[in-house]
Parts: structure tokens; sequence; C-alpha cells
């Protein structure tokens, strides 16, 4: 294997971060030109969105429900079991929900996204569709990066509800709770800024899964290899990219909104 | 071997007015990595004329093809089509001028998630949006066009190699383009396709007067094509006679290291005194 100079390696990641920035900002753009492609939209919808819901439906429950195992420990120490509703109710909607829901359908689509883009783009499809008058990017990429958006969005809500009952299983099953104490509690927990945080994570990581997922497919080269490859490292990036955004849109919020 | 002719429009192909030729090639130059593939290209297809591309593997064929698409850019010169200079145009201006252009990838490049009718009725669909009964009617016409009416439900999978190229070429054609690009379209197939699939890029020649530029690298495909011509009654390829060969509008063009050795009709190659060339066709 022919070896990379220091140069010409960060060349090759400046190289790609402009690739991507470039690929982000089209996908964009194309949302105000025409063609649409709505039924594209749809499609991809209904892949990324519905063929998610059991993932994220299992993560959250089970999530939700070890968070209330876990916690029900050092509550119990402190006299505050009472207080089991609210910790599940706020690690669910600010932090585990989005996050966890992020990285399953990163894993999922952000995979499919780029075996997908990628073994089109090594059998000329790609060429052959923009030979035929259409623009791959409109076509292929915006419709995806909508329907992640849009799709994550509910899923992260849906994970952060079925979480919640979760934690209330666990509370009533095994810790024979009270389940309207329990549900009250993480109700009166929430304030805006928690539902605001939640809210908005999604959106982002939406847009990092399936921008990731179709860089890494446009880009890939060197055959069924080369495929693989690209799933690879979108699944990996993707997954990085979500916590680490994670830390520091956390830290911004909590300082616009004065937050703690 | 007659085959059924294809009901569409069949007068003379929308050329450009102010344009002279389909494809003007000046002074193009591209590298990949350091390796100089075309070094100054510069030829022209006239209107109505069919051009065969020789070149020993790596020569650059199919990278002329793409340039001439616009799905690359040259380094340098320029690339006229249509009456359009398509190295100063921008990829978004670019699809409509694809539009008018029809392509045959060499591994036919057929999507494979859409069966053979909405492959075919791609363009179409791109244009109308919904899959209408006139667009059902044109993709049954281009599949009887090639032959294969009878695959319209299945999918590229299911294809033989020579059926899926015939399936490229009905829909490189289905909006009778102005200017037809194949990339080796007989490459790997066996004799009898090959003939097949030549047959049609010949009726696409004589019967709708389509530009077309062929890579190839069976000498006997372009051989065949300059001495023969579509007759439209009979639906079969006539020989011509032997003074007649330069009535057909075929050329030949050879690159050599990335450079036009020679660029003529099949009169001008069998009198060539390049070395090169006499061997390379012989």
């Amino acid at each position: 294997m022919e070896l990379t100079s220091p140069m010409e390696f960060a060349k090759q990641k400046v190289q790609a971060v402009q690739d991507y920035t470039f690929l982000a900002a089209q996908s964009l753009g194309n949302l105000f030109r025409k063609p649409f492609y709505f039924a594209d939209m749809v499609r991809q919808a209904d892949l990324i969105g519905v063929g998610s819901l059991p993932i994220v439906v299992l993560t959250g429950f089970f999530t939700g429900a070890v968070l209330a195992v876990q916690s029900a420990n050092t509550l119990q120490r402190f006299g505050s079991i009472a207080l089991i509703g609210q910790l599940v109710a706020l690690s669910m909607v600010r932090e585990l929900g989005p996050v966890l829901t992020g990285l399953m359908v990163a894993g999922r689509n952000a995979s499919g996204m780029a075996s997908e883009l990628g073994s089109m783009v090594v059998t000329e499809q790609i060429d052959a569709m923009r030979a035929l008058g259409t623009d791959p990017m409109k076509k292929l990429v915006t419709p995806r990066i909508v329907a992640t958006v849009f799709m994550l969005f509910f899923l992260s809500i849906l994970s952060d509800v079925v979480g919640l009952t979760g934690g209330s299983f666990v509370s009533t099953v095994l810790l024979s709770l009270d389940a309207h104490e329990y549900w009250s509690k993480a109700w009166q927990s929430l304030v805006f800024e928690d539902v605001f945080m939640g809210l908005i994570k999604p959106v982002l990581f939406g847009f990092i899964i399936s921008t990731v997922g179709c860089f890494y497919g446009m880009t890939a080269r060197g055959g069924t290899q080369g495929v693989g490859r690209a799933t690879t490292q979108a699944v990996v990036a993707a997954s990085v990219l979500i916590v680490v955004t994670d830390l520091f849109v956390t830290q911004f919020l909590m300082n616009v909104m004065s937050y703690k | 071997m007659p085959s059924p002719t294809l009901p569409l429009d069949s007068t003379s192909p929308a050329s450009s007015d102010s344009a002279a030729y389909a494809i003007e090639f000046e002074d193009v130059h591209i590298d990949f990595e350091d390796n100089e593939v075309l070094r100054g290209i510069s030829f022209r297809l006239p209107f109505g004329e069919t051009k065969a591309l020789f070149g020993v593997a790596g020569s650059g064929k199919s990278t002329i093809l793409k340039l001439a698409l616009g799905l690359m850019p040259p380094d340098s010169g320029r690339i006229t089509v249509l009456g359009q200079d398509v190295t100063q145009m921008r990829e978004r201006d670019l699809f409509a001028l694809r539009g008018k252009i029809g392509m045959v990838f060499q591994e036919s490049a057929l999507f494979d998630s859409l069966t053979v009718s909405e492959n075919v009725a791609y363009r179409l669909m791109e244009e109308h949006g919904v899959y209408s009964e006139e667009i059902e009617a044109r993709v049954r016409e281009a599949l009887r066009f090639v032959e294969l009416e009878h695959t319209v439900n299945m999918f590229p999978s299911e294809l033989s190699g020579g059926m899926r190229r015939r399936v490229a070429i009905a829909r490189a054609i289905i909006t009778q383009p102005a200017l037809l690009l194949y990339d080796s379209p007989t490459g790997g197939l066996d004799p009898v396709t090959s003939n097949t699939i030549i047959e049609l890029i010949m009726k696409q020649r004589d019967v709708y007067k389509t530009s077309s530029l062929l890579v190839t690298h069976r000498l006997q495909d372009a051989f065949t094509m300059a001495i023969h011509q579509f007759d439209q009654t009979n639906n079969t390829l006539r020989a011509l006679p032997r003074g007649q060969y330069c009535d057909v509008p075929m050329s030949f063009l050879i690159l050599r290291e990335g450079k036009v050795i020679f660029d003529g009709d099949i009169r001008q190659l069998a009198h060539t005194k390049d070395e090169y060339i006499r061997e390379y066709i012989s």
C-alpha cells in the first residue's frame, strides 16, 4: 500500500470538508428550485421514518426502563424515589431520546444511503441520470435530507414518549410506585427549554445523518469494496458527529436561554 | 434480420440552425492524476453523420463522450455540442442540453431498482411527472424498436447483457434526440447480438438521420456500418456497391496517445499510408 504524505493527507481532508459543505449547501439551495420531487420525499420518509419505527420504539422503551432501574437505586438512598419520573423525563427529552434515536437512525439509514448511492455511482447510474437531464442532487440527495430531518423529529418525540412509558413500567411493576405520581412528576418537571432542546436536536441530527450518508455515497470510488468502505465511514462519521454536535448544541442552548 | 420500425416522428431530427456541427472539439486537453489522456483533440461531427471512435484501451474514447455530455470539464480547449459551448455552461444549464442527447453507456447503466418500462420512460416521466397512457405507448414503441416489448415489466437484473444494452438504446432514443452517444454498445457481446445492435444503430442513422458518436473496439462493426445501408422498405441491411461506400454518412476517428491520428471516411482509411493505422485495421 502506498504511503500518503502528511501534506497530501491534510489536503484530502480539507478537500473532503469542502466537498461535504458544498453538498450540504447545494441540497439546501435545491429546496427552493424546481422540480421538488415530492413523491421521492414521501417514499424516503416511508423508508427512513416508518422503517425505523421498530428500532426506535425498542431502543426508547428499554432506555427509559433501564434509566429507571439504574436511578431507582441511587434515589432510594436519598429517600427521593418519588423523583424517578422527573429524572427519566428530563434525561429522555433533553438528551437520550434525540441522541439515541439519532444514533439508531444513523446506523440504519446513513449506511443505507451510502450503500445505495455508492452502488449507483460505481455502476454509472448517477452519470446516466445526469446524462438523462436529471440533477442527482435534486432527485436523490435533497429528498433524503428533507425526509430524514422531518421523520427524525417525530421519531424523537415517539422515543421520548416510549422511553417514559418504559420508565413507568419499571416504576409501577418492579418498584411498586404509583403510576399517576410518576406521570405527574414527569409532566411537571418539563419546561419549555427542555422541550425546545429536545426538538431542535433531531433537526440537526437528521441533517447530519442524511448529508453524511449522501456525501459518502456520492463520493464512493473503487467498486464494491469502495461502497463497503463508504458505508462504514458514513455510519462512523455520522455517529461521531452526532455525539460531538450534541455537546456543543447543549452548551450553546444553555448559554443562549440562560438555562441550567 | 428484419426488425420493426419505430413509429415516431420520422422527420429529420432537430438541428440547431446556428450550429454547423453536432459536435466540435477544439484543442481539448484533459489529464487524470498526472496522466495526460487527451493532448489537444480536435474533430468535428457534422449533423446526420455517425463517427466511429477507435483507439487502444485507455486512449480516452469514453472520456470524449463524457466531455461531450458535459459530465466532466476539460482542462483546456473548447467543446461545442448542438451549437452550445459546454465548457462555459453551468451544471444546471447542461441538464437542458442533455435532454437533447441520448447516451448508451458501456455497461448499460440501467436503474436497477426500476423496471424496464420505467427505465425507458425515465426521461418522459421527468418531463411529464406521471406515467400516462401516452408514455406507455411510446415506451412500447421504443421497446418494439429494439424487439424487447415482452420485457416491459422485468427488472434489469433479469435480462441478459445484450438485452440490457438494447433497453439502454430504447431509453436513449425514446425522445428522438438530435445526438446519440454510444459507449462500446457491442462490447462483450456475442456476434449475433452485436449484429442486432449495430443494425439498430444503423437504422437510427439511416432512417432518423441522427448524428452519433460511436466508441467501439470492434472494427468489423464500423466497417459493416460503412458499407451497408438500412433499407427501410424491407427492414434489412443492404450492402452497398463498392463505388457507393461514401454514400452513407459514416466516418472514422482513430486516437493514439491522446491525439487524433486519423479522421476520415472508409476510402481514406483504406488508402492511408500510416503504418500504425494499417497495422491497426489489418
